[in-house]
């Protein structure tokens, strides 16, 4: 066994984020105990805020700092719990009529002592090695969450708490709200955009790019030519041609479906090209010994070795195809589609639905993207990034 | 044509003769591939401009063809239309006119370049801060990575609209935009490059009780060069697209994302055209550049054969 | 004794070279173990590991694949951390020499930085030290000589052929003048008469610069030739099955590879194997 095929970081972690979750428990435990004592807005001098927050100060002190490894799982439930309580208590107040819009020093003291807790809680389930594998993979799943949960958490309680216009950003609550209320709307303007644009487009242009992929393979000299200009065309910005394709194939989703397959064509083709070539000398070989016609080989080799790749342009394409979509829409639509949504209520500040709308593009994304991942994870098993799973 | 130019110092293999030479190499093809467009693009705007000639006198084929080649706003304009286009707003109109396509890429690429800077520069200590912190890696490239699920333009008209409610407007929204686009490719091929060495060579530094910033400037910044110069040329792409698209929403009155809108409410085909060329031609030099200085770096470090 | 890495080499004194010099422990391990924790089971790489090598003494490790002899050497160089027993370098904690740049390693790979050209290759761990420019240099151009490289300092690694690649990750070793060498395999996957030659090198180099050399290989020729003694490791547990005292004369040639006493030792050498093998199945 080679050394380089060692597994990485075994002993020697880079840094040991342990001092300073130290010190960042400390000064959590110190601010929490200031701000819950100090008056939560210049008018409301009592709130319900010391209780979590002296538990806060002595559960993340405890957690992070003092104790030792041997109660690991508890001082991190502990803190988890605790945390967690101080958040909802400052959810709780900053939604307060007497607070919301005119916080004190108090509320402003808590919520960067909450802000410092959850840093250390991070950086202490960062560093957490349970014993029990199934408990591992939940303290690997849970740092991400934990973050994302904080940051949703701190948006809500400052954009509440501090009274900012919801011009500039509304809290996630006021989006939330909006975007239960406007289901109809939504669903139809994803029907526009994604369902009879975005995913029509994607299907035709990758399948497009991967089929002429195979013809620059079978042709060497269309390879040679079409390769050099897919690698300088994949380059441009071809959004750019959303005004002619809206002026070619009319306002509803024909055009943007035909920027998108536009869009999604070149990566496609690029990619399926470099996965083509991913396939081993030695494999070919192999392929070649045994007399094997380019379309066995392209179906029991090469195409398999090039999953991955194509794979990976699928999963770019999903991103291109929203885009090219809702971009297109700024150029002209018949009054219904995302890309036309927000165009127009951004024109009217109604900024809480164009929040909305891009919480719905963000999930089609987020969905489209994952299916796909997991269909790779399905297809390509052998290939190292998915093995051990 | 700007195809050309970026291509043509193509690798040309040894071989008798210079024509032989041309197609056994990939300059021979790719100009047969263009011309064979260039035909296909010519024939494509007499078919799709014809409905558009109005006479009153029956035409003769050739008069056909040469009315739809000459149209004020044609369907497609044909390619000669667009160089004269070009000729016209690049070169006989004063840069300091409102219709010098000159100024107009100006002001695309001075905010293309702005929000470059800023928005590798973040990407760049984004990756350093992911690669030394533990638990940054696990918490933030999470949410790094699927924010980049999303389609982020989306979220253009709103920096555009908020930053110019508070005042900000011009320049700075589309250079946040342009960064906004440019920080994920840098950050993620960072954090792949700065992360490459092997074990062995890790293992080597270690054995010398090398400083952590010891093994970072003299290991893992050397290793990460190939990949930085990869991520920022698409970066920089994606930076000019964030800078065109930046330019939409709120109808702005230069940039050539303005002269795509402008052209498009009144129709002006060949307008469109002549700015998707100058952004065709921008973003072939960018990238051409940063890949030009990528070959001279490394071929300084001596990784390149 | 003078722990600075940097000071000037000693070159052909103290002890004489070949014979089994008795000078200080260099290396002690007790009762050393080490346990892997992989997803299927726990592996035992070191089990109950006795050993010590001295100043000057040219000790090889050899043993079937996967007997431990990197782990082991890994543990010397503290780039593994033991699970049971303990182990002293040059009398203070791996560690700690480690930090006192005691030791040269030598990977079973070149390990070369292919964007730094030969010279700049060996002078890495000087600068990493903090020398000034000049005896960089200094330091360099004297042990790319002795790895006869002298005229390649300005060549990149992958311009070099695998033995060339494998000297001058030799001479970076070299070149702090450490007191211990410690190199795994490092003629492994080279062919029989480059190797032969290196062998010869090494063995001269070793003479001349009394350093103390622990040395990984998985043939028993090389071993008896280069070694002053030869440990026979065998797998699963990895654990030390013979130490064999290697006494042919300091001066060695690739001709003694043919009496009678080099092919003796050999013998043994492969009796040894061939005990710790019937352990297997
Ligand atoms: N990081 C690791 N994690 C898990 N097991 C390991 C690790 N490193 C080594 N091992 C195991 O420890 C044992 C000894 O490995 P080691 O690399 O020391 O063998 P070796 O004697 O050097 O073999 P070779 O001659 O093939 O280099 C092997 O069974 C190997 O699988
Ligand atoms: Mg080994």
């Amino acid at each position: 066994m080679s050394d380089t095929a060692l597994p990485p970081d075994r002993d020697d972690a880079p840094v040991t984020p342990m001092s300073t979750t130290r010190l960042a428990a400390i000064a959590t435990g110190a601010l929490t105990l200031l701000g819950g004592l100090a008056p939560l807005t210049p008018k409301v001098t009592w709130s319900a805020l010391p209780l979590p927050a002296l538990l806060l100060a002595i559960a993340v002190v405890l957690g992070a700092g003092v104790l030792p490894r041997l109660v690991d799982g508890f001082a991190v439930a502990v803190a988890t719990l605790v945390t967690a309580a101080t958040a909802v208590a400052l959810l709780i107040a900053a939604h307060a009529p007497s607070v919301a819009g005119e916080v004190g020093v108090g509320f402003v003291i808590t919520l960067i002592a909450l802000w410092l807790g959850s840093w250390a809680l991070i950086e202490r389930l960062t560093v957490w090695r349970p014993t029990s594998p199934a408990l591992a993979r939940l303290a690997d799943a849970a740092v991400p969450i934990v973050f994302g949960a904080f940051l949703f958490l701190f948006w809500e309680v400052i954009t509440v708490g501090f009274g900012v216009p919801a011009v500039l950003l509304p809290p996630p609550s006021q989006i939330a709200v909006r975007f239960a209320t406007s289901l109809p709307i939504l669903g139809a303007d994803f029907f526009q955009t994604v369902v009879r644009a975005a995913i029509p487009g994607w299907a035709i242009g990758s399948a497009a790019g991967i089929l002429v992929a195979l013809l620059a393979d079978r042709v060497p000299f269309l390879g040679r030519g079409l390769i050099p200009l897919g690698d300088f065309v994949s380059a441009l910005p071809l959004v750019g041609i959303a005004p002619i394709m809206v002026m070619w194939f009319g306002f509803d989703w024909q055009s943007k479906a035909a920027v998108v397959v536009l869009m999604t064509f070149f990566p496609a083709l690029v990619n399926t090209v470099a996965g083509l070539a991913a396939a081993g000398r030695l494999e070919r070989d192999l392929m070649h010994s045994y007399g094997a016609s380019w379309g066995q080989t392209l179906v029991k080799l090469r195409l398999p070795a090039a999953g991955p790749h194509i794979f990976a342009a699928l999963k770019l394409n999903s991103t291109f195809a929203l885009i090219g979509a809702l971009v297109a829409e700024f150029f002209g639509t018949p009054i219904v589609g995302m890309g036309f949504r927000i165009s127009t209520e951004v024109g009217r500040m109604g900024l809480d639905m164009v929040w909305a709308e891009i919480a719905m593009a963000a999930i089609t994304g987020s969905t489209l993207y994952s299916v796909l991942a997991s269909i790779e994870r399905r297809v390509t098993f052998w290939h190292p990034s998915n093995r051990g799973r | 044509m700007t195809i050309d130019a970026a291509i043509a110092p193509a690798s040309r293999p040894r071989g008798p003769g210079l024509l032989a030479r041309a197609f056994a190499g990939t300059t021979g093809p790719v100009v047969t591939i263009v011309a064979v467009l260039m035909v296909v693009w010519y024939a494509a705007a007499v078919w799709l401009n014809a409905p558009l000639v109005q006479s009153e006198t029956p035409l003769s084929t050739a008069e056909l063809v040469d009315a739809t080649l000459a149209l004020e706003r044609p369907l497609l304009p044909a390619p000669h239309q667009i160089l004269i286009e070009l000729k016209k707003t690049v070169l006989d109109t004063p840069v300091t006119s409102k219709r010098s396509l000159v100024q107009h890429a100006w002001v695309t690429l001075s905010s293309t370049l702005t929000g470059f800077a800023f928005g590798a520069l973040l990407g760049l200590l984004l990756a350093v801060a992911i690669v030394h912190v533990r638990s940054l890696e696990k918490s933030l490239m999470f949410w790094i990575v699927s924010s980049q699920t999303i389609p982020i333009l989306a979220v253009a008209p709103i920096i555009i609209v908020v930053l110019g409610a508070i005042g900000v407007t011009g320049l700075v929204p589309k250079a946040i935009i342009s960064a906004y686009l440019c920080f994920f490719p840098v950050t993620a091929g960072m954090v792949k490059g700065l992360t490459s060495p092997d074990r062995l060579h890790v293992d080597l530094m270690r054995t010398y009780d090398a400083s952590p910033s010891a093994t970072f400037w003299k290991l893992r910044v050397p290793a990460s060069v190939p990949f930085l110069f990869t991520s920022l040329k698409v970066a920089i792409a994606a930076s000019l697209v964030g800078a065109i698209v930046g330019e939409l929403p709120t109808g702005a009155q230069a940039g050539l994302g303005a002269r795509l809108l402008a052209g498009s409410y009144y129709g002006q085909t060949i307008q469109i055209w002549a700015a998707l060329f100058a952004a065709a031609a921008l973003a072939a030099t960018m990238v051409g550049l940063v890949g030009a200085l990528e070959g001279f770096v490394l071929r300084q470090m001596g990784t390149r054969r | 004794m003078d722990a600075s890495p940097l000071r000037d080499p000693t070159i052909g004194t103290g002890a004489a070279a070949g014979g089994p010099a008795p000078g200080r422990v260099v290396i002690d391990a007790r009762a050393l173990s080490l346990t892997f924790d992989t997803a299927d089971g726990v592996v035992h790489a070191l089990s109950d590991v006795d050993l010590t090598v001295r100043e000057g003494e040219f000790v090889s490790f050899i043993g079937p694949s996967g007997c431990g002899k990197t782990t082991l050497l890994r543990v010397i160089a503290d780039l593994e951390r033991a699970t049971g027993g303990s182990i002293t370098v040059d009398g203070v904690a791996p560690a700690e020499a480690r930090t006192q740049r005691l030791y040269g390693y030598v990977f079973q790979a070149p390990a070369l930085l292919p964007w730094r050209n030969v010279l700049a290759n060996v002078t890495l761990p000087l600068e990493i030290f903090g020398m000034d420019k000049a005896s960089r240099l200094e330091h360099a151009r004297r042990n790319l000589d002795l790895v006869n490289l002298a005229g390649f300092e300005k060549k990149f690694p992958w311009q070099l052929s695998g033995g060339m690649q494998q000297r001058a990750s030799i001479a970076r070793a070299l070149s702090f003048d450490p007191k211990l060498l410690l190199m795994d395999e490092p003629f492994g996957a080279l062919d029989e008469i480059v190797r032969d030659k290196l062998n010869e090198q090494l063995l001269k180099l070793w003479a001349e610069t009394a350093k103390t050399v622990v040395f990984v290989t998985h043939s028993i020729p090389e071993a008896v030739f280069l070694s002053t003694k030869i440990v026979v490791m065998s797998p699963r547990p990895g654990r030390i099955i013979d130490v064999i005292d290697c006494d042919l004369p300091a001066d060695r040639t690739l001709e003694i590879r043919e009496t009678a006493q080099f092919l003796a030792i050999a013998h043994r050498v492969r009796e040894g194997l061939r005990a710790g093998h019937s352990y297997d199945d």
